[in-house]
């Protein structure tokens, strides 16, 4: 029966090639989009990159310690952004540092994403009980700051841990923690556009064509309501960035051992006082720099692809 | 309007209760208060003793509600750490963190709609537009970057300005303030400088958004077309109209800035809430961090209703339109 009934399939829209044009068209926005991706790749590349593995610590040595960038005076050639205390090259632990605030990321806007896309679908469809109780969980949640709850959530469960787990379970505490504080602001834009949907023509033809719940909602609502969350995603990774670089500079975060930029700038920001400011200024200027272009990358593709959100 | 805030109401208690059932879990069910009061040395027969003087073989529900009795006339126990009452902890670290996020929400909402308003009404002006664009630095420039940048520049390079603590305070009763010395405003210049530079962004965009909205509208072209001076128009004609927006705004910035103020006061070891909380958590010091979660919770649900309340009493579209959506 279903087959005779021709149901209007959504499909996304082809985004492609366009939005890349439109990306480039303005300059800042391409030299953002050029500067993102070539951190990108440098955090992809590390290992090839950096001259040395900071994690291996039988590689280190002490008399090479403390040294200042290779442009000041004192400063070793083969150490172009000096080393820290333990003699590590600063250069190298930025490449790791970033690989691992850019996988924080990614690993927590993919479980806040997904978990409040599904949850804004589901509320948003079936309406009633389930819509209530969805909905008075996110606006519990949204009487606190998102970066408050991280920190409430990431530090009271490493605080409860004991000491020798701490830095094994400090990866998957910090997305989890990032990943909660944030579902409810997908779940709210995904309901929204659900609600709009869900009286369109397209989903009561594919109701008469006898299709299930599950089948509409994933394969016909939800590519329609995809843009949305694509650019809320990219600037949502900002944010979990910044999230993450905060938890880990009130030590909170990712441990000395498996530095984030967050962590170099804590472990920094010790010798600021003593005049080593290379070991804070230069993650510091990474990860603004990161942020910068990822903030004006993600409103760039906000104004391009979905104007109501601005 | 009362089905509006009466709504609120509830929505607030329920706020407040699911953070008390997780602060009760937290500090009853998660630590060992026995343990935490004799230590773990003691004899089994006084930690009977005191299990049954702390009712802890009592159901779970049972001991909730005595945990509730407590809040509410104010007994949140002993900190393990500092051997004290919370209670003098925190009144101690609180008048800290008010008049630093106060401050901060001065300064960014001053400068913020200073700017928003400028940006609205000369969209042209070259600086204007340099400010404006680079508005999307001081979005992304993490609080704590700010705050350690400024005191690279203002304590180490030129030493104007103290890197540290609250300067010397004065007292009246119970609170504390930094605000009459000058050590103290002094202290207090760069921890709210930094805690605002994140926010005045982001008040200025919403005020030139608002700002262009109400400046295409007919009675502002009829308050030009009767001659008056374009500051007049812009600042107490548009600028009128734009205040609701930014009232809420205002009410939910101070939320964030006291989320915040717990980064900057560790930046710049300011002694408030914030620090204290992080002391907590690094000793895991259970009753101190559970009482942190019950006192934000107050404090984000108070917010909240009184920016509800403005935005009500603001905008007289939304009385109707609220107690229309109730019935509806």
């Amino acid at each position: 029966m279903s087959e005779t009934v021709t149901v209007p399939t959504a499909s996304a829209p082809r985004r492609g090639p366009r939005l890349l044009a439109r990306l480039m068209a303005s300059p800042i926005a391409a030299l953002a989009a050029l500067v993102l991706l070539l951190i990108v790749l440098a955090a992809l590349f590390a290992p090839w990159l950096a001259r040395t593995n900071p994690y291996d610590l039988a590689a280190l040595d002490l008399l090479d310690s403390q040294l200042p960038p290779a442009f000041m005076p004192g400063g070793d050639p083969r150490f172009l952004l000096g080393t820290d205390s333990q003699g590590a090259d600063l250069a190298s632990l930025i490449l790791y540092g970033v690989r691992i605030s850019l996988l924080v990321g990614l690993l927590a806007v993919t479980i806040s994403a997904s978990v409040g896309t599904l949850a804004g679908l589901v509320s948003g469809y079936f309406g009633g009980w389930v819509d209530s109780i969805v909905m008075r969980i996110a606006d519990i949640q949204f009487t606190f700051p998102a970066m408050l709850l991280a920190l409430l959530i990431g530090g009271i469960s490493q605080s409860l841990l004991p000491g020798d787990r701490r830095a094994a379970l400090a990866l998957p505490i910090v997305v989890l923690a990032l990943g909660i504080s944030h579902w409810p602001h997908f779940a709210r834009l995904v309901r929204g556009a659900v609600l709009t949907e869900r009286q369109k023509d397209y989903v009561a033809a594919c109701r008469l064509g006898g299709r299930g719940h599950v089948s509409i909602m994933l394969r016909q609502i939800l590519p329609n309501v995809l843009n949305p969350v694509f650019v809320l995603a990219t600037l949502d990774i900002a944010f979990a960035i910044m999230a993450e670089a905060t938890l880990s500079f009130l030590s909170f975060g990712l441990p000395p051992t498996q530095p984030s930029l967050g962590t170099l700038i804590r472990t920094g920001y010790g010798f600021l006082f003593s005049g080593e400011w290379h070991l804070v200024i230069f993650p510091a200027l990474t990860l603004v720099l990161l942020l910068v272009s990822i903030n004006i990358v993600g409103d760039r593709l906000r104004d391009s692809l979905d104007p109501k959100l601005r | 309007m009362i089905a509006f805030l009466l709504s609120r109401l509830g929505h607030g208690l329920l706020v407040l209760f699911v953070v008390s059932v997780l602060a009760f879990l937290l500090g009853n069910v998660v630590g060992d208060p026995v343990a935490s009061i004799l230590g773990l040395e003691a004899a089994e027969s006084d930690r009977a003793a005191l299990r049954v003087r702390l009712s802890l073989d009592d159901p779970l529900v049972l001991r909730y509600a005595y945990y509730l009795g407590d809040l509410l006339s104010g007994r949140f126990g002993n900190s393990y750490g500092a051997q004290r009452p919370i209670v003098d902890l925190l009144a101690e670290r609180i008048p800290a963190t008010v008049e630093l996020a106060l401050t901060a929400l001065l300064l960014s909402v001053a400068l913020g709609v200073l700017l928003g308003v400028l940006a609205a009404a000369y969209p042209q002006n070259r600086l204007v537009r340099l400010v404006m664009t680079s508005s999307v630095i001081g979005v992304s420039v993490p609080t704590f970057i700010t705050g350690i940048l400024l005191i690279g520049c203002f304590s180490l390079l030129l030493g104007w300005l103290p890197s540290f603590g609250r300067g010397d305070v004065v007292r009246f009763g119970f609170w504390s303030t930094g605000l009459l010395t000058a050590s103290g405003l002094k202290s207090l210049i760069m921890p709210s400088v930094s805690l605002a530079l994140g926010q005045v962004a982001l008040v200025a965009r919403l005020t030139r958004a608002e700002m262009m909205g109400v400046l295409r509208s007919d009675y502002i072209r009829f308050a030009r077309a009767r001659g008056l001076p374009e500051r007049s128009v812009h600042f107490s004609h548009a600028l009128r109209n734009t205040l609701i927006p930014i009232i809420t705004v205002s009410g939910i910035q101070l939320g964030y800035l006291v989320a915040f103020a717990v980064v900057i006061e560790q930046v710049f070891q300011w002694p408030g809430m914030g620090l204290l909380f992080l002391q907590a958590l690094a000793q895991t010091d259970v009753p101190l961090i559970s009482a942190f979660l019950i006192v934000t919770g107050l404090f984000f649900v108070s917010i909240n209703l009184v920016v509800d309340l403005l935005y009500a009493a603001a905008d007289p579209r939304l009385r109707i339109k609220s107690v229309a959506e109730r019935a509806g």
